[in-house]
């Protein structure tokens, strides 16, 4: 059994069901008790569970974060949120210097299973700083995970699982498609493992590599691609930042021997390079084509009425489908 | 120098005077017994934190943050703690490490810069020394929130010095503290200086403790020299978070003697000699107990003798263990990343072997 619900509403149900489940679970951030978060994905959460479950913080990153890492310490299982990514940066510390470190300066003696929420991504028409893409300050960060779906069915299974990790998770929710669509999602707690790539579409001309809100982009330009000149693309949804899943990018890459990597994040030092560098390393001799990348500029986001010239569009994504197939 | 001069002490609680004289009443709170313990603890600690700055000049271990002068403070507090209780100690405060558990050669292999000079003892929760300043103390919001949330009669102590109470995180502590009520105790050895920088430098507030007020929890200031009044106060702080009354900043009034590392040349910034003799030779933690004990018949010279030679044999001991202690493998950095080892790090662990066996170091 299952039901239609949209990306915000699997997230919500996978929390529900993670307090209803295991009573060390406890959600916590600014505005997510009473208001239920500015996006709503904690709604009635706070009513069925209580304050002390589901918890209005002070608006204070660093203490959030750190008070969630000495909870982790001693039992509980934090979930925060925080209420846009790049609102994450007064928490920052906390995160690389010691939610990241703990286990490691303790030889395995303590561990911080925390999870961290936060909406990430443009085209939501945002203010300044409510659009960031930096998943590489953290993919950068031995120590922690990354995550980062595009569709409801990962959304709740990839959570579940980042919140029985023993090790710290920042769960990056694409706000575009919050409620951009809905998908079948079953009732009961499954898990999606963390670390997994996902091809999502089988292709043989070509290889796109995506996550998150670009995972449409891609999907959109490949089935225009394929209308248009008959090439056949192979989509792989990376899922998990970090570590990726080096097996699902090389074998897709060995079968195509063509790849385009579209992200929304800055172009220098963005994941696409990581991946090109594993291609390198273990695929060379399949390539036909340089690895091409299509992501979002070396610029802050800028403000949103220029927005969707800094984003990876589907035509961007098609232009690169064809300069890599005519090289 | 007027922060050192004995006029501006505001509302300063103590216990026992620099000449050794009880000046409030102890109602037997404190025997004999509990006495040697903080004599011998300050001596052993005293002991250990001069052989480790020797250790360094000799190059047997890296640099090292002393804390000669705060023994007081660092036993006094950690002696009013129980075993289950979290400690979230800074780089100087081994000492309050120790006397909580933690063993001797592992301090000595932290300074060691071994792996294995963080581990706590088994059933102990003594986190490793926060480098980055003031950090600690939200997670030792954490641990006392989780302890309350779970009904388990702990508390937990943040260590800091007054540098850190310019940092946000001191901020954020104190009001995640006071708004959940945790049973914490934010111990703050204020040794007058950060690095260089003075506290009339740091902070435009007269006190540390006044600023509980803000965050409306409990505040008070202490002779941090004073051993009885520091192990009173935190006590005292402890009855109260468990009674559920929440948490305490304590503002400990003390002075680090040496340098803030060896590293460091204290006398760019103050008048080393001159300041470390006034503290000396008028504050002096251990003196004070000492001439408290003799005069009561609980102390003699022959004992002092015997207690620091058995100190001298115990840290050499340990010194020895340490240094027997198998070195870090270099392959050590790839474990305890994560709880399960992933691809990208089982390989580059691989390559780092590969590269090693060449170098027939392996
Ligand atoms: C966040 C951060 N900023 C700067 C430093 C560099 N630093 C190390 S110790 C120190 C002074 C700390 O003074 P205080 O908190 O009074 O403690 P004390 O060393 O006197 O015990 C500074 C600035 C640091 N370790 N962490």
């Amino acid at each position: 059994m299952g039901k239609n619900l949209t990306m915000l509403q699997a997230i919500t149900e996978a929390m529900d069901q993670m307090l209803g489940h295991d009573d060390r679970v406890m959600i916590m951030g600014e505005d997510i008790g009473v208001n239920g978060g500015v996006f709503r994905s904690t709604e009635g959460l706070y009513e069925k569970y209580g304050k002390d479950r589901v918890v209005d913080t002070p608006l204070a990153e660093s203490g959030i974060i750190g008070s969630a890492i000495g909870l982790a310490l001693n039992g509980m299982l934090p979930i925060v949120e925080i209420q846009f990514l790049a609102f994450i940066y007064p928490g920052f510390e906390q995160l690389v210097s010691h939610a990241a470190r703990m286990r490691y300066r303790t030889r395995g003696q303590f561990g911080v299973p925390l999870l961290i929420r936060t909406p990430y991504g443009a085209g939501i028409r945002g203010p300044e700083l409510h659009s960031e893409s930096v998943e590489t300050f953290f993919a950068h960060t031995p120590g922690l995970k990354v995550v980062a779906p595009s569709n409801p069915y990962d959304a709740k299974g990839l959570l579940i699982s980042a919140l029985e990790d023993p090790d710290p998770v920042i769960f990056l929710e694409p706000t575009k498609l919050y409620r951009a669509f809905k998908e079948e999602v079953p009732d009961e707690m499954y898990r999606i493992p963390i670390g997994q790539a996902k091809v999502v579409q089988e292709g043989s001309d070509l290889t796109i590599y995506a996550w998150g809100a670009m995972l449409r982009e891609a999907l959109n330009a490949a089935k225009k691609i394929e209308a248009e000149k008959g090439w056949k693309c192979e989509v792989v949804d990376l899922r998990t930042l970090y570590p990726l899943d080096r097996d699902t990018i090389v074998q897709s890459i060995k079968k195509t021997g063509r790849a385009l990597i579209v992200h929304e994040a800055h172009k220098t030092a963005g994941l696409g390079a990581e991946i090109i560098s594993i291609i390198n390393d273990e695929a060379l001799i399949y390539l036909k084509a340089p690895i091409k990348r299509v992501t979002g500029f070396d610029v802050p986001v800028p403000p949103f009425t220029i927005e969707d010239h800094y984003l990876p569009t589907v035509d961007r994504v098609k232009q690169g489908i064809v300069e890599t197939l005519s090289f | 120098m007027k922060a050192y001069s004995n006029e501006v002490e505001p509302e300063i609680f103590r216990v026992l005077t620099p000449d050794g004289e009880i000046i409030e009443t102890i109602d037997g709170k404190i025997d004999k017994s509990l006495m040697l313990k903080m004599y011998e603890g300050m001596l052993l600690l005293r002991t250990f934190d001069r052989k480790s700055i020797n250790l360094q000049r000799q190059g047997r271990i890296g640099t090292y943050a002393p804390f000669e002068g705060q023994e007081a403070s660092q036993v006094g507090s950690a002696l009013a703690l129980s075993a289950g209780d979290w400690m979230f100690p800074t780089y100087r405060d081994h000492g309050a490490a120790i006397i909580h558990g933690q063993e001797l050669y592992r301090v000595f292999l932290y300074w060691m810069a071994h792996f294995d000079g963080s581990i706590c003892p088994e059933g102990k929760r003594i986190l490793p020394p926060s480098v980055p300043i003031a950090t600690q103390m939200v997670h030792a919001v954490g641990t006392a929130w989780a302890s309350k949330i779970r009904g388990e009669k702990n508390v937990s102590i943040a260590y800091f010095g007054d540098g850190a109470t310019s940092e946000g995180d001191f901020h954020e502590a104190l009001n995640f503290a006071g708004v959940y009520k945790t049973p914490t105790i934010f111990f703050c050895q204020n040794n007058g200086y950060a690095i260089s920088v003075p506290f009339e430098k740091q902070s435009a507030s007269k006190t540390i403790s006044q600023r509980a007020a803000a965050y409306d929890i409990h505040g008070v200031r202490v002779d941090g020299n004073d051993i009885f009044a520091v192990w009173l106060t935190v006590k005292q702080a402890v009855e109260r978070a468990l009674k559920g009354e929440g948490p305490t900043l304590i503002e400990a009034i003390t002075f680090r003697y040496g340098a803030h590392t060896t590293a460091d040349n204290p006398n760019i910034y103050r008048d080393q000699d001159e300041v470390s003799t006034f503290w000396r030779e008028n504050r002096d933690p251990i003196t004070r107990l000492r001439k408290y004990l003799i005069k009561e018949g609980h102390w003699n010279e022959e004992q002092e003798e015997l207690a620091l030679k058995q100190f001298n044999e115990l840290i050499d001991a340990h010194l020895q263990k340490a240094e027997g202690y198998p070195k870090s493998d270099p392959l050590e950095m790839f474990n305890h990343v994560y709880a399960e080892e992933s691809w990208h790090l089982k390989e580059q662990k691989q390559e780092l072997n590969q590269i090693l066996r060449k170098g027939g170091k392996k």
